[in-house]
C-alpha cells in the first residue's frame, strides 16, 4: 500500500469538506448543524432525521440563548463571537440529543426573564447593555454570588459549558484554539524548542529504540 | 488460520458488515458531529467511534440478581469489540498463568507461558505490536515494532515515576508504526490519534480489518451478516451438527450445518449459547453437567484520577497527537507478598493537546479561580466575556489523567446465568449477572489512588478529580466497565471444574469449541486481547490437526 498516496487523499478529502460547509451563504436562515458525512447506522440516521425535525426552544428562548453565548464568548482579535460560530443551533440540537439538559437549559431562561422583570421591568433580552451585564455580574463568578441566585449560577454554568464547548468544537474555535492535530503526519516526538522549555530531553535510549522515518 | 488451511468456514455475525475504509468516522472534525462527538445510546464511546451499541442494546436486556452490579457492553458489528479498545497487547507472564500456586487464591491454568508462547510469537508477527526489550520476569518482550517517543506530559510523569521507583516504559500497542513486511493489504500509522474510529488504512488491529477481511478474501470464508445465533443443535450422540440462528433482516429462522462449532462471541454471550442449548444429551446445556458455564465470570478493576499540571498552562502549540492511545505505561511493579493484596495493575495515562469535542472546557468555574492569568493575576472563578475566552486558550492542554487496570479473582460466585423468566426481541432468553468486588480489589483500589496521588504530587501536578476514598470503594468502576470479562467457559482438566480443556475444546462435546476470554482462569492485570489472539489460533491449529486425524 502506497501510503503517500493515503496521506494526500485525506488532505483533499478534508480540504473538499471545509470548502463545502462554507458554501452557506453568510446570514442564510438555515441552521449550522452540519449535514451528516460520517458512518451511521440506519438507527442513527432515524435518530437523525427525528431530531432535525423538532425544534425544541421557542424564538424568544433562542434570541436569549444568542445573547447570553456572545456576552460568553464575544468577538476578539483572534476570532469571532460564538453566535458567529454557530453555538445556538448547536445547542439546540444539544439539548434535543441530551433531554437531561432541557428542564435545567428552559427552566434557568425563565428563570432570569423573571428575575430580570424584578429588577428592570423587562425580559434580558429587552435590556439595555447595562442592565444586561448587571444581571450576568450576579450569576456569573460563582464564589462571589450572593444568596438567593444559587440557580441562576447553576444555570450560568451550564450555558458557559455549551456555549464553550460549541464554540471551541466548531470551525473558527479550533481554529482560535490552535490545535494543530487530525492531519497525517510522521510523529517525531517533542518539538525541540518546547522541550528546552521545560528543561527535558530524550534520553540516549529512547532515542535509540524510538521509531525512525526515512522521510 | 482455517481458510489457509482450505477448510470451509461459515462466520455468523450478530450485527451488519463494516469496514473502516467504507464506514468511515476517521479524520473527521468534531463540527461535523451535530452533538461534537458526544456519546448516544448508539454508540457509548462517541459519536465518531467505531463501535456500534454499548451497555445497553434496544430489546436486548440483561438482568441482575440480588441487587449486583453488572455492565455488559455489546458491539454486534463485524469485528465486534475489536472496533473499541485501546490497542494494549499484553502478553501474560509465566506468573499469571499459576496464580493458585504462587498466593492460593482461584486456580492455575491446565498450560503455562510456554505453551502460549510460540503463538504469542506468530501472532506478534502477523499482526504487528510496538513496544521495547525490557526483559521484565512477568511482562514478556513481544516481537516489537519500535515505539513512538513519548509525548511531554508523558515525559513529566516518566521522570516523576521513576524518580520515586515506579517504572514507565513504551506502551505496547497492536498499531504499525511500521508497515508490516509481506503484508500488502495495511498501511503504516500515519498519527491521527484515531484508533477507536476504525483506520482506512487498516494501521492498528481490529479483527474485521486485520483478520476477517484476508479471510473473505480467500474465498473460503463467508459471513453472514446480522444472523443471531440462537443455540447450537446437537445429535443423539450429543455432538454438535452446527447452529440456528434468526436473521435480523426477516426475522426468519434459519440452521447452518457444521462438521465443527467453534464460539467466539465474547465471554458471556458464549457462555449464553452453552446454557441456551438445551438437549436430552445436555439438559443443563452444552459442556455444563458440571454447572461451571457461567460461574468465575471477572473483569479487569479500574480506577482513575487526574488533574493540572500548572507548567503546562499557556503551552506552546504543535501537533501533540501521536498513535491512537499512550506512548507510555507502567507495569505491574511490585511484590504482592509485600502488600495487602494479592493481585497487581498497570497504569495507562492520558493528556496533552488532543482535539476538542463535546464537554470541551466544562467547569471552567472550577479552574480558572485557582491559578494566576496570562498577566500574572488572580480574577474571579468563572465569568464571561473576553478574559473567559482567553482562559479556554490559556489552560488548554495542561490536563492530564491516569488509570490502574488490575487483576481481580476469579470467583465462583460472581456468574452470569440464564434468567427463568425473560426473553430479548429475539425471544432468546437472556442472562442474569450476580458479581461483587471483594475486598482484595478494593485494596488494590486504594493503593492505585495512592500511587496515582504520589505522581501526580512528584509531577508538580495538581489533582482535580477522582480524589475518592473508602466511601466509594475508592472509584472502583463497577465490573464491565472495563469491558475485560473472562472466566465464564473457563479450561481445565478436570471436567467437573471446568468447561473446556486445554484446547478450547469443550469436556462435553469434542467438534465443540470456544476461542474468546471465556476459557480464562484468571485475567491477568494485562488487557485479554493478545491472549485470546494466541489461544484461538493455538486452538485452530488442534481443530485442523484433530480433523485430518478424523478424530472430529
Amino acid at each position: 500500500m502506497d501510503r503517500r498516496k493515503y496521506l494526500k487523499s485525506f488532505t483533499v478529502g478534508a480540504i473538499g469538506t471545509g470548502a463545502l460547509l462554507q458554501s452557506c451563504a453568510p446570514g442564510e436562515k438555515t441552521s449550522q448543524v452540519a449535514p451528516l458525512n460520517h458512518d451511521r447506522t440506519p438507527e442513527e440516521k432515524a435518530h437523525y432525521e427525528k431530531l432535525m425535525s423538532e425544534k425544541f426552544f421557542t424564538e424568544h428562548e433562542m434570541k436569549t440563548i444568542t445573547v447570553l453565548s456572545d456576552y460568553i464568548i464575544p468577538k476578539d482579535e483572534t476570532s469571532g463571537s460564538a453566535s458567529e460560530a454557530g453555538v445556538p443551533d448547536f445547542i439546540e440540537f444539544i439539548v434535543k440529543d441530551m433531554p437531561h439538559h432541557q428542564v435545567p437549559m428552559r427552566g434557568g431562561l425563565k428563570w432570569l426573564d423573571l428575575r430580570c422583570n424584578k429588577e428592570f421591568g423587562k425580559p434580558f433580552v429587552e435590556g439595555s447593555g447595562e442592565q444586561q451585564t448587571a444581571m450576568l455580574d450576579q450569576i456569573a463568578y460563582p464564589d462571589q454570588a450572593k444568596p438567593g441566585v444559587e440557580q441562576g449560577v447553576a444555570f450560568f454554568n451550564l450555558m458557559r459549558d455549551l456555549t464553550a464547548c460549541g464554540f471551541f468544537s466548531s470551525k473558527m474555535g479550533i481554529k482560535d484554539l490552535g490545535y494543530m492535530g487530525n492531519t497525517p503526519n510522521q510523529w517525531d516526538g517533542v518539538p525541540d524548542e518546547v522541550l528546552k522549555q521545560y528543561g527535558l530531553s530524550y534520553d540516549q535510549r529512547t532515542l535509540d529504540i524510538s521509531v525512525k522515518f526515512d522521510s | 488460520m482455517m481458510a489457509q488451511a482450505g477448510i470451509k468456514t461459515v462466520l455468523l455475525e450478530a450485527g451488519p458488515m463494516y469496514d473502516p475504509k467504507k464506514n468511515v468516522t476517521q479524520m473527521k472534525w468534531p463540527w461535523e458531529s451535530p452533538r461534537r462527538g458526544a456519546s448516544t445510546a448508539h454508540r457509548n464511546f462517541g459519536d465518531f467511534d467505531a463501535a456500534y451499541g454499548g451497555w445497553s442494546l434496544e430489546g436486548e436486556p440483561y438482568t441482575h440478581k440480588d441487587g449486583t452490579k453488572f455492565d455488559w457492553f455489546r458491539s454486534r458489528m463485524l469485528g465486534g469489540r475489536t472496533n473499541h479498545w485501546g490497542r494494549i497487547s499484553l502478553r501474560f507472564g509465566p506468573k499469571d498463568f499459576k496464580r493458585k500456586s504462587i498466593d492460593g487464591m482461584g486456580d492455575d491454568w491446565p498450560i503455562g507461558y510456554e505453551d502460549v508462547a510460540p503463538y504469542y510469537d506468530r501472532v506478534d508477527k502477523l499482526i504487528g505490536v510496538f513496544g521495547s526489550k525490557e526483559n521484565l520476569p512477568n511482562d514478556p518482550d513481544s516481537i516489537f515494532l519500535p515505539p513512538p517517543k513519548p509525548r511531554l506530559h508523558e515525559l513529566i510523569i516518566k521522570d516523576a515515576a521513576t524518580s520515586i521507583g515506579i517504572p514507565v516504559i513504551p506502551s505496547r500497542l497492536s498499531i504499525l508504526t511500521k508497515a508490516l513486511p509481506d503484508n500488502k493489504d495495511r498501511g503504516a500509522c500515519f498519527y491521527c490519534a484515531q484508533c477507536n474510529r476504525g483506520c482506512q488504512v487498516y494501521g492498528d488491529f481490529s479483527s474485521s480489518s486485520v483478520l476477517v477481511n484476508p479471510a473473505i478474501n480467500s474465498t473460503h470464508v463467508d459471513v453472514i451478516a446480522n444472523a443471531m445465533v440462537r443455540e447450537v443443535l446437537t445429535n443423539d450422540e450429543g455432538l454438535a451438527t452446527g447452529v440456528s440462528y434468526v436473521d435480523k433482516t426477516d426475522m426468519q429462522e434459519y440452521t447452518v450445518q457444521a462438521r465443527v462449532v467453534i464460539l467466539a462471541a465474547s465471554a458471556c454471550e458464549s457462555a449464553r449459547l452453552l446454557m441456551n442449548s438445551k438437549s436430552a444429551r445436555h439438559p443443563n446445556g452444552i459442556s455444563n453437567s458440571s454447572n461451571i458455564v457461567g460461574k468465575y465470570l471477572h473483569d479487569s478493576t479500574g480506577a482513575a484520577m487526574g488533574g493540572i499540571l500548572p507548567k503546562l498552562i499557556g503551552r506552546k502549540r504543535y501537533n501533540e497527537d501521536g498513535v491512537g492511545g499512550m506512548h507510555v505505561y507502567t507495569p505491574w511493579w511490585l511484590d504482592n507478598k509485600n502488600l495487602d493484596f494479592k493481585r497487581g495493575y498497570h497504569i495507562e495515562y492520558w493528556g496533552g493537546m488532543g482535539m476538542p469535542g463535546y464537554g470541551f472546557g466544562f467547569g471552567m468555574q472550577g479552574l480558572n479561580g485557582k491559578y494566576p492569568g496570562r498577566d500574572g493575576k488572580m480574577k474571579p472563578a468563572g465569568g464571561y466575556g473576553a478574559l473567559l475566552k482567553d482562559d479556554y486558550r490559556y489552560f488548554y492542554g495542561a490536563t492530564f489523567g491516569m488509570s490502574g487496570r488490575g487483576e481481580a479473582i476469579a470467583r465462583e460466585d460472581n456468574y452470569c446465568e440464564i434468567d427463568p423468566k425473560v426473553v430479548d426481541k429475539f425471544g432468546i432468553p437472556v442472562l442474569r449477572f450476580h458479581y461483587k468486588w471483594s475486598e482484595e480489589e478494593v485494596k488494590q483500589a486504594r493503593h492505585m489512588k495512592q500511587t496515582f496521588a504520589e505522581i501526580i504530587d512528584k509531577m508538580g501536578g495538581v489533582v482535580t478529580w477522582g480524589n475518592d476514598g473508602a466511601e466509594k470503594d475508592y472509584g472502583l468502576e463497577a465490573p464491565g466497565r472495563i469491558i475485560h470479562e473472562v472466566g465464564t467457559t473457563r479450561m481445565g482438566d478436570d471436567p467437573k471444574r471446568s468447561v473446556v480443556n486445554r484446547y478450547n475444546q469443550a469436556h462435553e462435546c469434542k467438534n465443540l469449541f470456544v476461542v474468546d476470554g471465556g476459557p480464562f482462569v484468571s485475567q491477568a492485570d494485562k488487557n485479554p486481547t493478545w491472549t485470546i489472539l494466541a489461544l484461538s489460533m493455538r486452538a485452530s491449529e488442534y481443530i485442523i490437526e484433530e480433523m485430518k486425524k478424523q478424530n472430529i
